[in-house]
């Protein structure tokens, strides 16, 4: 389904490649959609964004349900080894 | 032989406060008297399935014209850039939505083949929105495949601007055909039995078809989902609800 159901956040201090280069983000939303080219009816879309540099400032992935349950994994484990450092 | 060409290509149309918007277009070349259709895309984008889904429109013998809803945030982008950018934005507003429809609708009837009448057809995101242009817009048949919050309230702490249109189903302009898979969970089989116990209670002019091992996104040919005997069925639905009320 166009499932509609969005997170934002703020993505302050961060930053992304995206096809001209670096560039700092601003923001990102995290949505269960229908994917551009991922091969699944629908996947877990993170686009971090930079509004004040256009629409092309964009880093996207789509990733399935198993790459995203593993992706919070990994991120768990090195933000919790972060806080340690 | 019969003549087949069919003209496909990218125009600028007035929308709501008329804005110069993109549209994508295909017509019929062999002159006469047509009906046309507004293809509505669905949230991840003006994209190429929604662009086959035009030409494959006039090879039916309409005139066929899907607008760019993402036309002002993202003008010239990238349908997934564009889209991305319009759910960062919290989506596209009901009344620019039907603005921009009703932009199509009279650009569609400027054309020398136009026989004035106009449908609407919509899939997924763009199925509620096919069904807000039939409350809205003048058009004479819409066509809504599996559009979620007809009926059936957003979740709490919702952010996008998307609110049920079931309190309206008394307002409804035109036919409606409604396309759904019994699997889907938006909008749930319940939904829909909600959704045609208003459209009789008041009285509408409407066809419900439902289909067994066919959840969301069964027209997808490029998806999981595709279920080959519910999109053949519903396409033949499509062809004639559009043949009865667009035709001359």
């Amino acid at each position: 389904m166009c499932t509609y159901s969005t997170e934002k956040i703020d993505t302050a201090g961060s930053s992304g490649k995206g096809a001209d280069g670096w560039f700092p983000l601003r923001t990102a939303t995290v949505y269960y959609d229908h994917p551009v080219h991922a091969p699944d009816d629908h996947t877990v879309n993170i686009d971090f964004l930079n509004p004040e540099r256009g629409p092309g400032a964009r880093v996207a992935v789509e990733l399935s349900l198993d790459t995203a349950k593993a992706l919070l994994k990994a991120l768990e484990i090195t933000v919790e080894r972060a806080a340690h450092h | 032989m019969r003549h087949d060409a069919v003209l496909a290509e990218t125009i600028g149309i007035r929308g709501a406060n008329d804005d110069q918007i993109e549209a994508y277009t295909a017509r019929p070349l062999d002159g006469g008297s047509r009906g046309g259709v507004i293809v509505v895309h669905h949230m991840p984008g003006y994209d190429r399935e929604s662009k086959e889904t035009v030409r494959r429109l006039a090879t039916e013998g309409y005139n066929a014209i899907c607008p760019n809803l993402y036309s002002r945030e993202a003008p010239g982008a990238d349908p997934s850039d564009a889209a991305a950018t319009a759910r960062a934005n919290g989506g596209v507003p009901d009344a620019r939505f039907v603005g921009d429809a009703a932009g199509a609708a009279r650009w569609l009837r400027s054309l020398p083949t136009a026989n004035g009448k106009v449908g609407v057809i919509g899939f997924c995101s763009g199925g509620r929105q096919s069904f807000l242009a039939a409350l809205e817009v003048d058009v004479q048949a819409a066509v809504d495949c599996y559009g979620a919050f007809v009926v059936g309230e957003p979740p709490d702490g919702f952010p996008l601007q998307v609110v049920p249109l079931a309190d309206r189903v008394g307002e409804l302009r035109a036919p409606l055909l409604g396309l759904f898979g019994n699997e889907d969970s938006h909008p749930s089989p319940a939904q829909v039995d909600e959704l045609e116990k208003l459209l009789r209670e008041e009285g509408k002019t409407y066809e419900i078809h439902r289909y067994d091992d066919a959840g969301h996104s069964f027209f997808s040919v490029d998806r999981p989902a595709y279920r080959p005997a519910a999109a053949v069925d519903g396409w033949e639905r499509i062809a004639a609800f559009y043949a009865t009320h667009l035709g001359d």
